[in-house]
């Protein structure tokens, strides 16, 4: 298969469009930043059911008579009508928001209790502590996946599968910092998703990598991954596949609300099956001509006839 | 020769998983906890305000959390979730259709410190007299500063009330009718002796609810809270009385209420989709893998059963990253059903018979699967640990999920393979997508 000998043989190519993707990210993140929901910043979503079309400058003339003139106001509904707002702003306590809700009333005296779909606050303080909570989190299960790998496997590869995560990592952040999706907490859901995903799909091409080490010692380490990627490929397009299957017709079926996540983990999957393939198996050779192996490896679950 | 007890075993085991589906799936329905985000409810979260002393604070903290959660169950919530989180946090949960979120948020968060006072309290020169005309004749409620509320002694609190109830008086005004203690109404008789011709205030938390002139020396042990707005509101007053003050106060650091309708719609819209998205799934699967896609989709059934009793035997509840969870976990499973029949079909490319590709196929699938499978069961532990609340439900139905997927994958896809292969009815590896 001419297709993967391509993947191997340009490798330095293909790990520059990676080191591309994290710069790109890094500048992005300079330029425009991420557009943090108030999971983690704090503030307050309105979400109502006005039940008759409208405009936001009407909105916008409740609020200024709180004071809140600045905030987001965005139209939200079903096909054809758009009679729902969703009002983003700063942290309101109860009160204020019952008071909101009051004016809202006036103007639009058919809004009932039921027309609140969702009244969300969080404050300043829990904001700050679940995004610190959340990269604590994520730290030390990547360490742990690195002290797996390097004891399953060896050091190099546990770099790369690691690499190859956040190349994927980089790579959604940088699509929601351009097209500025809003970060709440399913979005963590599903960035640890995507992270699940390619460090599995990662390992199984790495345990057929190990697997044929061991079986054919005197080829190249470059045939030796060219092979077990050619013999793997069929399952990495197939298991990626079937997991989009899933996820368009969540994407298709499953309503605006989870658009956003269900696009996360879309891209995230897609990335994932290309950084297993084009990435880790790259960089795990590139270790090894420079730092070469400690290790002999012993594929330890099954012996090989 | 066809083995026809190997093929009545196999038949008997998939009609099994078969019939099982219809009956957890009903199971399913009636009891899954959704989650807010899907059920539609209030979650609050309550944090203490300073209190010096650690151990006092923790006191504090426990016996709040026993009156919220008496104020719950009067409320009538079904299945309240009430937890600490730290030294000095409260979270509280309601997921339901019914609730009246405007209700709820009212009785949970309110301290409801009920104090009546003397009329000294009009000398202090910080107190605003026109607070009494204002509460009597224009029937309003006049918020006082604690600093004044400090600097004197209450006649009453709400320890010496026994019980609190909402009713209309003749003229049909609401009002919140309280009994005393005992102890309470020796103390409400004398100072009503005392302050004849005199007013008595009455203050939930920092506002004057009430300030009548004292006739004459009542002594029976009941008085009466007017002034109280509607009768929901008088209604809502008595209960805070009855389950008693909170003994700290709360401030509210986090608050999410979710409709009803937005909640169902979700939950609707995602179990269609997900149904589509399997579906397919296992249609792609017997497309491109034949009998073993075939094996495949009992296999995936039984998977879906494990995960869904376990989840909800052990209680857990269903959010939306959970849902992500389940995703993931869906994929994985039908990962270790790909690389099973990926490796039997290379054995059987290798011209291998088909019992010895199946048995060598399972053999060298097992340790990818495990390895691919321990590493993210790795990561998922681990975030269930150091997680909480959205990261914490993710990673719960990821780890029961691997699981289910690693038990269905090894032990009944091997198992139903090599029976069917045993009963010598297939011997065409064309239906092995060879």
């Amino acid at each position: 298969m001419n297709f993967i000998d391509q993947v191997i043989d340009k490798r330095k190519n293909w790990i520059s469009i990676s080191g591309v993707i994290i710069v790109l990210t890094l500048i992005m993140f300079l330029i425009r930043g991420l557009n943090f929901g108030i999971d983690f910043t704090g503030g307050s979503i309105l979400h109502f059911e006005i039940g008759e079309e409208f405009e936001t400058q009407e909105i916008r003339e409740v609020l200024q008579n709180h004071g809140l003139e600045d905030s987001v106001i965005q139209k939200a509904g079903g096909e054809g009508e758009e009679s729902e707002v969703v009002i983003r702003t700063v942290s309101l306590d109860e009160d204020e928001r019952n008071e909101i809700f009051n004016s809202m009333q006036q103007v639009w005296p058919q809004m009932t209790e039921d027309s609140i779909l969702r009244s969300d606050n969080v404050g300043g303080v829990i904001g700050a502590e679940l995004r610190q909570q959340a990269i604590i989190a994520l730290s030390i299960a990547v360490v742990a996946i690195i002290l797996y790998i390097t004891f399953r496997f060896e050091f190099n590869f546990a770099v790369s599968a690691i690499i190859a995560l956040i190349n994927d990592v980089f790579f959604v952040l940088l699509l929601f910092s351009i097209f500025q999706f809003e970060i709440e907490t399913a979005f963590v859901a599903a960035l640890l998703t995507i992270m699940g995903y390619s460090i599995n799909d990662t390992i199984v091409i790495f345990d057929r990598i190990r697997e044929n080490l061991n079986l054919y010692k005197n080829y190249k380490k470059e045939e030796v991954v060219k092979m077990s990627l050619k013999r793997t490929l069929t399952r990495s397009i197939n298991t990626s596949f079937t997991t989009l299957i899933v996820l368009g017709s969540l994407f298709i079926f499953g309503g605006i609300t989870i658009r956003p996540f269900v696009a996360a983990l879309l891209f995230g999957v897609i990335i994932g099956t290309y950084s297993s393939i084009f990435l880790a198996p790259n960089v795990w050779l590139i270790l090894q001509d420079r730092l070469g192996s400690k290790k002999k490896f012993n594929a330890s679950s099954h012996s090989e006839a | 020769m066809i083995k026809w007890n190997k093929f009545f075993l196999l038949i008997v085991i998939l009609a099994l998983v078969v019939g099982l589906l219809y009956p957890t799936s009903s199971y399913v329905r009636d009891n899954a906890n959704l989650g807010l985000d899907l059920a539609g409810g209030v979650y609050v979260l309550l944090e203490a305000e300073d209190v010096d002393d650690e151990v006092d604070e923790d006191d504090a903290v426990e016996r709040a959390m026993t009156v919220i959660r008496s104020r719950v169950d009067e409320l009538g919530v079904s299945e309240p979730v009430l937890q600490r989180e730290g030294r000095n946090r409260i979270r509280i949960e309601l997921a339901g259709e019914d609730l009246d979120r405007d209700e709820a948020m009212e009785v949970i968060g309110r301290t409801a410190q009920l104090k009546f006072f003397g009329p000294e309290i009009l000398d202090d020169p910080d107190f605003d007299a026109d607070v009494i005309r204002e509460v009597e004749e224009e029937e309003q409620t006049e918020v006082i500063s604690q600093e004044v509320l400090d600097r004197h002694e209450p006649l009453l609190t709400g320890d010496d009330l026994a019980d609190a109830s909402a009713s209309y008086d003749p003229q049909g005004r609401p009002f919140v009718g309280i009994e005393f203690t005992s102890e309470g109404r020796d103390k409400f008789a004398e100072a009503t002796t005392q302050y004849v011709n005199q007013p008595i205030l009455m203050v939930l938390d920092n506002e004057v609810i009430s300030a009548p002139n004292v006739n004459e020396p009542i002594t029976g042990g009941n008085a009466s809270i007017e002034n109280v707005g509607d009768i929901s509101e008088a209604s809502n007053i008595a209960l805070m009385l009855r389950t008693g003050a909170l003994p700290v106060t709360l401030n509210e650091l986090e608050t999410r209420t979710v409709g009803p309708t937005l909640g169902a719609e979700l939950l609707d819209n995602s179990v269609v989709a997900a149904s589509i998205g399997l579906g397919l799934v296992l249609l792609f699967m017997v497309a491109f893998y034949r009998l073993p896609g075939i094996m495949s989709c009992f296999a995936l059934g039984l998977y879906l059963i494990i995960l869904f009793m376990v989840l909800i035997g052990i209680g857990a509840t269903f959010t939306l990253p959970g849902i992500a969870g389940l995703v993931l976990s869906i994929g994985m499973a039908v990962d270790a059903n790909v690389i099973i029949f990926e490796r039997i079909k290379e054995e059987l490319r290798d011209k291998k018979t088909l019992r010895t590709s199946v048995d060598s196929g399972f053999k060298k699938a097992l340790s990818t699967i495990l390895d691919s499978n321990v590493t993210t069961l790795i990561g998922a532990s681990i975030l269930f640990y150091f997680g909480t609340g959205p990261v914490r439900g993710f990673a719960v139905t990821l780890t029961i999920g691997i699981l289910a997927s690693m038990f269905t994958a090894i032990i009944f896809s091997k198992f139903i393979l090599k029976t069917l292969v045993q009963t010598r009815m297939v011997k065409n590896t064309k239906y092995f997508g060879v």
